[in-house]
């Protein structure tokens, strides 16, 4: 049942309010940039120059007055708005720290909560350190796996259907996963409704198995045998699919080339694979698809 | 400003020799003077001195990478103030916090402004990247300049994280504490890790201790963050910002459409173009900047 109380108590902490303004933020850059890409295609449509190519916008303009006069303005209102908030709310200060008392839940800050959201679906090797690291290494990556020459310099969204769709893709995702996992998860990193009462004796039963416990496999089998299956989907996942994709878009590929084409496919299925995990851990309770004496994915 | 005032400064401020080793070019009053105001400015020069009208306008860039910088400064002047006011102690952190709320003027005013200014500059910054992304403003030949960010972006947030620790409370500690038990799975370099017994490692030696300075979140933990936070890691990211801005200039400046950046080419390349170098003339040259 909604609560407002409950809902608002979550909402007004202090640390959260960065969140609120977060969500506002999406919600208008995303337009605005889409509002603008959608206004470019059809002008490249009718022939005429895009937004940022009219003549009267190539026009050259002194930096004073053009450009400080509008930085100006921006830094004022930023400083303004900043003291404003800073002047009528107060940054938390709780209790001295102290070894002995855990807070339930204990919460990294807002920024993080995407990857603790992770450890609920991936191991914290996977989801603490492989996935940061391939976010840094694959956002780094982007201009060197995008080599169309289309959309440099201006809002579009025709000329880059694919790499648009899938950036928003990542980036909405680390942004609801970070706006779950400060409003909508409580204690014991349970999910609570927006508006419930965070029960910190809630109890969830531990109910997800393991891939070879959903085939029935004896666990105590031989771990290479037993997890046969779990390889093979892998390596489907993997490697077929790359194979599959590069043959059906074959232009793609041949665009790309091999080094490049095998990059952008393996970010690609690495993020997917969070999608992925989180559907199957709603539906088939799975806990892990391959378990090793080293590690579980 | 009152004529009388005018009259002064005219006569007795701008002539003297003072004044004009400062100011190495007449009043702000025309193009000209402008320009060499922009120029022989060391922190206006970060701009060019005349750049096409659409960079201007606050749809295209939404000014977040300059609102970063703004943030990135306020950052370092509240932070430098706090500096005064904290030992990174495990016994005086949250005595120093709480003394700033009730004992040191306009305190808690500072210590807001600094937590709240990270806090906006994590988005200002991801949203910076969005807008970046948005106009394929990564594309050739920013390719490096947008890695150059993902670090600077990495760094925001690592900041932002050393520096949750500090005032040493519940919030703090336990933050950190969620933070750094990911460490303990780094493959082969932390305990609980894959592959860690390869390396011999055991709670207190793998790369979880190294970062907290012990087993669990305690004094030494508070050091280490606090020299990370105000001396090691803003030295990183200053430096980075200067290639950052260094870059946005020699890129060729603020992004534009092709078409632009063609009606822009160098002398050089039009010369080589003109001479029927083909690969030149349709591959976009930055335009030099001065
Ligand atoms: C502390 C963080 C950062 C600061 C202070 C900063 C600052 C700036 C500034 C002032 C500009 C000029 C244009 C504008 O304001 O949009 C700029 C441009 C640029 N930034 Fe950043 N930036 C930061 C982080 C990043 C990140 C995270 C990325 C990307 C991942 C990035 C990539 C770029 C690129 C590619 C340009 C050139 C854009 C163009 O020419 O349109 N920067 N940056």
């Amino acid at each position: 049942m909604f609560r407002w109380e409950f809902f608002l108590e979550i909402i007004k902490k202090p640390d959260n309010i960065p969140i609120i303004l977060l969500i506002i933020a999406l919600i208008v850059y995303t337009w605005i940039a889409l509002y603008k890409a959608f206004d470019n295609d059809k002008r490249l449509a009718e022939g005429r120059p895009v937004w940022e190519a009219e003549p009267h916008n190539q026009e050259k303009v002194h930096t004073w007055p053009h450009l400080l006069n509008i930085e100006f303005i921006a830094a004022i209102i930023l400083m303004a708005g900043l003291t404003l908030w800073s002047v009528f709310l107060n940054a938390p200060l709780e209790e001295p720290a102290n070894p002995g008392v855990t807070p339930n839940p204990s919460k990294a800050p807002w920024y993080f909560l995407g990857l603790q959201e992770m450890l609920v679906y991936f191991d914290p090797w996977i989801a603490g350190v492989l996935m940061p690291t391939i976010i840094i290494i694959g956002l780094m990556a982007i201009p060197y796996i995008d080599t169309n020459p289309k959309g440099n310099g201006y809002y579009c969204w025709k000329d880059r259907k694919f790499a648009i769709s899938v950036f928003m893709f990542g980036w909405f995702l680390w942004m609801i996963l970070i706006v779950q996992g400060t409003i909508l998860r409580g204690p014991g990193w349970n999910f609570f409704w927006p508006g419930e009462y965070w029960d910190v004796h809630k109890v969830v039963p531990l109910v997800n198995v393991n891939l070879y416990e959903l085939l029935n496999i004896d666990p105590k089998t031989f771990w290479l045998i037993r997890e046969m299956p779990a390889l093979i989907l892998l390596g489907l996942y993997f490697l077929l699919i790359p194979y599959i994709v590069s043959k059906i878009y074959r232009k793609f590929y041949e665009d790309l080339g091999f080094a490049r084409y095998t990059v952008t496919m393996i970010l690609l299925l690495l993020l997917m694979s969070l999608p992925i995990k989180m559907i199957l851990r709603w539906t088939l309770n799975l806990k892990y698809i391959l378990v090793t004496p080293w590690f579980n994915i | 400003m009152s004529s009388k005032l005018q009259d002064f400064l005219e006569k007795h401020v701008y002539p003297t020799q003072i004044w004009q080793s400062i100011f190495r070019h007449g009043k702000p009053i025309n193009d000209r003077n402008r320009s060499l105001a922009v120029l022989s400015n060391v922190f206006l020069h970060l701009h060019p001195i005349r750049l096409p009208r659409y960079a201007t306008k606050y749809t295209y860039t939404w000014g977040m990478g300059g609102m970063s910088f703004l943030l990135f400064l306020v950052e370092t002047v509240t932070g430098i103030l706090l500096m005064f006011y904290y030992h990174p102690t495990a016994t005086q952190a949250y005595i120093d916090i709480k003394s700033l709320e009730f004992d040191v003027p306009f305190g808690m005013l500072l210590r807001n402004m600094h937590r709240w200014g990270a806090h906006l500059m994590v988005l200002t910054v991801w949203f910076h990247m969005f807008r970046v992304f948005m106009t394929g403003s990564y594309k050739k030949p920013r390719e490096f300049n947008w890695a150059i960010g993902v670090l600077l972006l990495t760094i925001t947030l690592f900041m932002s994280f050393t520096g949750y620790l500090l005032p040493w409370d519940q919030l703090a500690m336990w933050a950190i504490t969620v933070g750094t038990n990911m460490a303990r799975a780094v493959p082969f370099l932390g305990h609980e890790g894959p592959f860690s017994n390869l390396l011999g490692l055991r709670i207190d030696n793998d790369i979880r201790f190294a970062l907290l300075g012990g087993t669990t979140v305690g004094g030494p933990t508070l050091l280490r963050f606090y020299v990370l936070h105000c001396i090691a890691v803003p030295f990183v990211m200053s430096f980075l910002l200067a290639v950052h801005f260094w870059r946005i200039r020699k890129d060729g400046g603020i992004s534009g459409p092709q078409s632009a950046r063609l009606a822009n080419l160098n002398k050089v390349t039009q010369v080589k173009a003109a001479l029927g170098k083909k690969e030149e003339s349709t591959v976009a040259q930055p335009p030099k900047t001065e």
